[in-house]
């Protein structure tokens, strides 16, 4: 579907995207994740066509972005960060109008329906929460039944309640048999929506594999995390099998392991040794954790 | 066409629904024309050579509307267009950035043409105005000096930052030409030591050239306004075409 090699786009000095290849297949969700300013969107708009890159090839669909636009624009849909339409437009008048740009349409009303907007036809886009508005931009991009859709940081700025239900629709976009570029700074976004992930920073691709893959490979280990009820006992649960590391800080004890039977040992141990605790809880290791191990850099919102 | 066509439409929509560019475009010109006809009535003055203040006031104020359309609502509604991403999304669709353009220029226009003819219907209507002129030449020549407005416009538009940037430019040369053009205020009652300036401001060429179509002067007299107006709209053209970003 994509295929990128070697994309480099230079801004002046500074190196926006750095050599980066990957490649897109059809019909799975694609996502890049990675700090703000870490390249992704250059490189989405690069395949887009909008910009053009230094140097390295791209084809999307077997066309050149560049110099087939006209044919591609045809045949992907692009919903785009920070680009809106005038507030005082109505959203039938938006789909109408954007509609009109392409020569082949499909039906809107059945679309406005399932994204939840038929009531906001009427509407102008100026009264539209955030939600909305990024579901409207959805319709526009799949108003032309496009093969390929190009998402933008499509969650920033949503509430957890609206993400989620954005999340739902991204993944009823695959479902309708289309290939989705998604590109995110949410790593619990990637990792509830990839089929495969490319993690990004300065410019460059650190890792590329599906979500599982990625946690298995760099994350990561489990926590398991409880609090004693009095400081005093001494033990040790670094003799149970899989446990890397046990940090205490006081009451606080938090053990990093890895293995299936992992909290089940810890507790029996516990249990065992007579040792009174509570609020214990487990986390499993995430696509933050595997950011921190291949950058040592904290991933923030 | 069929794009063309809605896009032209959605854009008139959105330009009535624009309450102050609506206003100034619509409603300014007609108010002004009411309140000086309140109180000075449009009998014959020698001042203005036997001419009424409506007869004097109506081709003038066709400049006022020239002028709010070109310099106000142009710039700031095409550089807040770019600056909310109007263009970039339109980018990643088939339709053409430049029929963007087009329809930008033909709704304005008739938005122009339209504010006029408020004016003109209420001269005509209410006034009784005299006008002694060829239709279709002060027609041509609203056209003329409308587009030559719209091109300094565009320009400002294309090579502002911001639309707060446009705003505050476009006031700046809007305003002091309203007054300084015998738009609103006649020529004949300012005084004679701000002739030298009057002259350097382009909207007086505009002003000058429709009161004297009006009165049925032949195109030949006015040769120094038709190539005053023709360099702006030619260079400011050229220049917008030049500088124009999408982004």
């Amino acid at each position: 579907m994509i295929l990128v090699k070697n994309l480099t786009k230079v801004y002046g000095s500074l190196k926006a995207v750095d050599g980066i290849s990957f490649e897109v297949k059809r019909g799975e969700i694609f996502c890049m994740v990675g700090p703000n300013g870490a390249g992704k969107t250059t490189t989405i708009e690069c395949i887009e066509g909008l910009r053009k890159p230094t140097s390295g090839k791209i084809s999307v669909l077997g066309l050149d972005p560049q110099r087939q636009s006209h044919l591609l624009k045809q045949r992907m849909g692009v919903q785009l960060q920070n680009a809106v339409l005038q507030p005082r437009m109505k959203v039938w008048e938006a789909i109408d109008l954007i509609g009109s740009f392409y020569p082949k349409r499909i039906d809107f009303e059945p679309l406005l329906e399932e994204m939840g907007l038929k009531e906001k036809k009427k509407a102008y886009l100026s009264s539209l929460s955030g939600g909305q508005k990024q579901r409207l931009f959805i319709v526009l991009a799949l108003l032309h039944n496009p093969e390929i859709v190009f998402l933008d940081e499509l969650t920033t700025g949503l509430d957890p309640q609206a993400r989620r239900a954005m999340w739902q629709m991204v993944k009823d976009i695959r479902e309708k048999s289309k290939t989705v570029f998604l590109i995110t700074h949410f790593m619990e976004e990637a990792e509830r929506l990839a089929d495969r992930v490319a993690i990004v920073d300065q410019g460059r691709i650190i890792a590329l594999d599906t979500p599982s893959h990625l946690i298995s490979q760099f994350g990561a280990e489990m926590k398991v995390i409880f609090t004693l009820r009095d400081s005093l006992p001494s033990f040790s649960l670094e003799g149970i099998e899989g446990v890397s590391r046990v940090e205490r800080a006081e009451e606080k004890v938090v053990v990093y392991g890895r293995g299936d039977s992992l909290v089940g040992d810890v507790v029996n141990l516990l249990l065992k040794e007579g040792i009174k605790f509570f609020d214990l809880q487990t986390q499993a290791p995430n696509l933050d954790d595997v950011f921190l191990t291949l950058t040592g850099k904290e991933m923030r919102d | 066409m069929r794009p063309l066509l809605k896009l032209l439409s959605v854009q008139i929509k959105l330009y009535l629904r624009e309450p102050v560019a609506a206003f100034f475009t619509l409603a300014f010109a007609p108010m002004m024309l009411v309140l000086f006809a309140t109180i000075y009535g449009n009998s014959p003055n020698p001042l203005f050579g036997g001419l009424g203040t409506v007869d004097v006031s109506v081709p003038a104020y066709l400049g006022l509307v020239i002028v709010t359309v070109g310099l106000i609502s142009i710039p700031i509604s095409v550089a807040a267009e770019r600056e909310i991403g109007v263009f970039r999304r339109l980018k990643v669709t088939p339709f053409s950035p430049f029929l963007y353009l087009v329809s930008s220029v033909i709704t304005n226009y008739l938005m122009t043409l339209l504010g006029s003819l408020i004016l003109v219907l209420i001269g005509s209507l209410v006034y009784h105005m005299r006008f002694q002129g060829n239709v279709l030449s002060v027609f041509l020549a609203f056209t003329f000096g409308s587009l030559s407005f719209f091109s300094l416009g565009y320009l400002l538009a294309a090579v502002a930052p911001s639309s707060r940037f446009a705003m505050i430019v476009g006031m700046v040369l809007a305003y002091p030409m309203m007054f300084l053009s015998g738009a609103s205020i006649p020529l004949e009652i300012l005084p004679s030591s701000l002739k030298e300036v009057i002259k350097f401001i382009p909207l007086t060429h505009v002003v000058t050239l429709m009161r004297g179509l009006w009165l049925g002067d032949p195109w030949r007299a006015h040769l120094l306004e038709v190539a005053v107006l023709a360099g702006m709209m030619v260079g400011g053209a050229i220049l917008s075409v030049r500088f124009f970003r999408f982004e």
